[in-house]
């Protein structure tokens, strides 16, 4: 195996359990977005995009959807003669039981192994539940000019919700001085965006110490990165400007959707330098009828509308009957509105049938609808 | 299943399209948006368990060397299966040469080394959908030495012009091929597609060369009708084009805006598969209208399509209005421009002229790259 100097390491092992129904049958990273995308194609895209060429996905949770799309990397271009995306889940070693991953830091942990096959210098942990873009060939840079052991990747959020997120502290050069997860009084507004690259040797060595701590929950965020700040080690925060989002959640997925719709948003995805790549559906150009009225949508192609849309995100496989009204929704692959039916701020779930004059969610809602189940008409 | 290679023929001298030919051969047109004309054919044999495909080309080979590529995109086993592009030198010399039987005797040495006792022979200028395992076991079960597919029209006093036609008698055996000259509507239109052993092609190919240089396919077999038991085998879909000038491929993809038609073609079973490019989904902006209309991924709209094929990364600016129009990928459709039974070549922009309308059934041409 050939000498690679940076790894990239996916956790996608979480239920996204705030997901609700989205998530009964697949992980989070494998929930659908923006049209034709899965969460999880941002950091495969990303990684690709940044020249990173092998890539560990470690899942867990239902796993078997996100296996075969992910496994081979052939979608985003990453199955090159040295290069690969690689599933990774708990397996049965000569000296240890089968073991799930007992977090996020004991998941990199139990591959030590596969991440020595490529004797890296450095190690870039993502996690799978991110909508942005990002160059982590830059940040590898700024790591390597500020000689750090550990650099995490902060963004910018407005103070009154910096008590949501993980912390950074820095002094004014951009050394991480503390961490605090979900601070009551927050001392700063940069939040840890569950983007890390460390150099491996020091990481290494964590983790072995960390494995056997029975006071660990060996994560990164809870026990990696205290004990780096413990330890004196360089710990730099590198602060990322542009979109990004957490999408844990059926508001915040459904916001992400909704962005896409707005020109005025920083998440732009048509940008041919740096393109996310995707599955490709082999299925028509979408229809749109002779009595279709389409206002203020993102539609993708396998897409039949012959009633009328507005301001929605519309996938694959999706019908819109005729006089079906589908307003600030997401439609998702699949998903079937019979004539008559009225969907307004919604999000309808893989191959959900609404049926014939239905009625689901409403304009004035405090929350985002999740529609997981078949709706019966009302005939 | 019937071990069988595929071969998919280049276009022939007979057709010709206007404009959009000097840019690549008929196969690597755009089809319906996001296709070109070739993935139907080779997304028919990959369909049908045949992955040895032999692609012919004669000119212009650049597009269609791109977009074929090495294959894997039409789901053919890249250890066991090959996809492979072939060329016709003498066509260069002058299209009188620019014949089947030319182009297959430059490559004789290719089909000779093929292990499949049978091959299947298409044309890279129809749309059909036709399976072609359920055709080998026809011919196999007929006996007959050459089977060929035809599509029964009542249009061909109109339509399918410069293809051939079969006579056949009762018992299907072809009595004669000739053109279809348009003196009536009922006929049984030659969709180009042969299924016989590969021993009897060679057999063709080499008789042909020696009775004459310009000798087609067709040619010889006419020629050698007496001796030889050639029958028709007809295709069942409702939709069956040729691509063989600009008004055939401005009603091709035209038709398909009935979505009943469309359905005949494209269903989940069967998928036309072609070369991705990563766009983004089509973006309608507030104020956009789009009724009857297929669009390719990457387009934006501001302005109006009405009954229209759009294609790939396509720009309606706003206030423009585009009826009955093929706008090919990467072109620009200016602000307030008013097209009506246009073809606008890729990465064409139309900024100026604010009004181009044709006939429907002379539809205008706007060439690749152009500025208006």
């Amino acid at each position: 195996m050939s000498k690679n100097e940076m790894l990239a390491m996916i956790l996608a092992g979480g239920r996204g359990s705030r997901l609700k129904d989205l998530t009964n049958k697949v992980a989070k990273p494998a929930v659908s977005f923006g049209g034709k995308y899965r969460i999880v194609d941002f950091p495969l895209s990303n990684c690709a995009n940044s020249g990173i060429d092998v890539v560990g996905v470690l899942t867990q949770y239902e796993s078997v959807l996100l296996n075969s799309y992910v496994a081979g990397g052939k979608n985003w271009g990453l199955d090159t003669r040295d290069g690969g995306v690689y599933v990774l889940p708990p397996r049965e070693k000569a000296d240890a039981n089968l073991n799930v991953y007992r977090g996020t830091a004991d998941a990199i942990t139990q591959n030590i192994d596969f991440i020595d096959q490529y004797d890296p210098d450095y190690i870039l942990i993502l996690s799978g539940d991110h909508i942005y873009k990002m160059n982590y060939d830059k940040m590898l840079s700024f790591h390597k000019q500020n000689k750090a052991d550990a650099t995490i990747a902060v963004i910018g959020v407005p103070m009154k919700e910096a008590s949501r997120f993980g912390i950074m502290n820095t002094d004014g050069n951009g050394h991480i001085t503390e961490f605090e997860e979900k601070p009551e009084h927050p001392k700063s507004n940069l939040a840890s965006m569950g983007i890390y690259i460390f150099s491996w040797k020091v990481l290494r060595k964590l983790l072995i110490a960390d494995r056997d701590d029975p006071n660990s929950s060996h994560d990164f965020g809870k026990d990696i990165i205290p004990r780096l700040l413990d330890d004196g080690k360089t710990l730099m925060a590198y602060e990322f400007k542009g979109y990004w989002k957490d999408v844990g959640t059926i508001d915040s997925l459904w916001e992400a959707n909704m962005d896409l719709l707005d020109e005025k948003s920083a998440l732009n995805l048509d940008d041919p330098f740096w393109k996310i790549y995707t599955e490709d559906a082999p299925e028509l150009p979408q229809y749109i009828g002779p009595e279709a009225h389409v206002d203020e949508a993102y539609i993708t192609q396998g897409a039949h509308i012959e009633g009328d849309l507005k301001h929605s995100v519309v996938f694959t496989h999706v019908d819109v009957e005729k006089g079906a009204k589908v307003v600030d929704s997401v439609l998702m692959p699949g998903a079937v509105v019979d004539e008559g039916a009225v969907v307004t701020r919604a999000l309808v779930a893989n191959n959900v049938h609404i049926g014939k004059g239905a009625v689901v969610g409403s304009a004035d809602s405090e929350n985002i609808l999740l529609v997981a189940k078949n709706v019966k008409g009302v005939e | 299943m019937i071990n069988a290679f595929g071969i998919v023929t280049a276009s022939n001298g007979r057709y010709h399209v206007q404009g959009m030919e000097d840019y690549r051969p008929i196969g690597a047109f755009s089809f319906l948006g996001r296709y070109r004309v070739v993935d139907f054919p080779v997304s028919n044999l990959s369909n049908s368990n045949i992955d040895r495909i032999q692609v012919y080309v004669s000119q212009n080979p650049r597009s269609l060397a791109e977009h074929l590529s090495y294959g894997q995109h039409y789901n053919i086993n890249a250890k066991r299966g090959k996809l492979q592009l072939l060329f016709n030198q003498d066509s260069r010399v002058n299209a009188i040469y620019n014949t089947d039987v030319a182009a297959f005797m430059d490559n004789i040495e290719v089909i000779e080394r093929m292990q499949q006792p049978y091959v299947v022979i298409t044309p890279g200028n129809m749309v059909f959908k036709q399976d072609f395992q359920q055709l080998l076991q026809q011919h196999v079960d007929s006996g007959a030495d050459v089977t060929l597919l035809y599509h029964k029209t009542d249009k061909a006093d109109d339509w399918y012009r410069n293809c051939a036609v079969l006579d056949l008698n009762r018992q299907k055996g072809v009595k004669s091929i000739h053109l279809n000259d348009g003196s009536i509507p009922n006929r049984n239109i030659f969709m180009d597609t042969y299924v016989m052993k590969k021993e009897m092609l060679i057999k063709l190919i080499r008789d042909a060369k020696k009775h004459s240089s310009i000798f087609n396919l067709t040619d010889i077999l006419n020629l050698e009708h007496d001796s030889l038991d050639i029958r028709g085998a007809q295709h069942k879909g409702a939709y069956m084009a040729a691509i063989y000038d600009l008004r055939s491929y401005f009603r091709a993809n035209m038709e398909l805006l009935h979505y009943d038609t469309a359905q005949q073609l494209f269903s989940s079973d069967w998928p036309i598969y072609t070369q991705t490019t990563d766009a983004i989904p089509v973006h309608y902006y507030e104020g956009a209208r789009v009724v009857n209309s297929m669009v390719a991924n990457g387009s934006s709209v501001y302005g109006t399509v009405e009954n229209s094929v759009i294609g790939r990364g396509v720009e309606i600016k706003k206030g423009a209005v585009v009826k009955n129009c093929l706008i090919l990928g990467h072109s620009v459709i200016g602000e307030n421009v008013h097209l009506e039974n246009q073809i606008v070549d890729k990465w064409a922009k139309i900024i100026n002229v604010k009004e181009l309308t044709a006939e429907p059934d002379y539809p205008g041409y706007i060439r690749r790259n152009d500025v208006l």
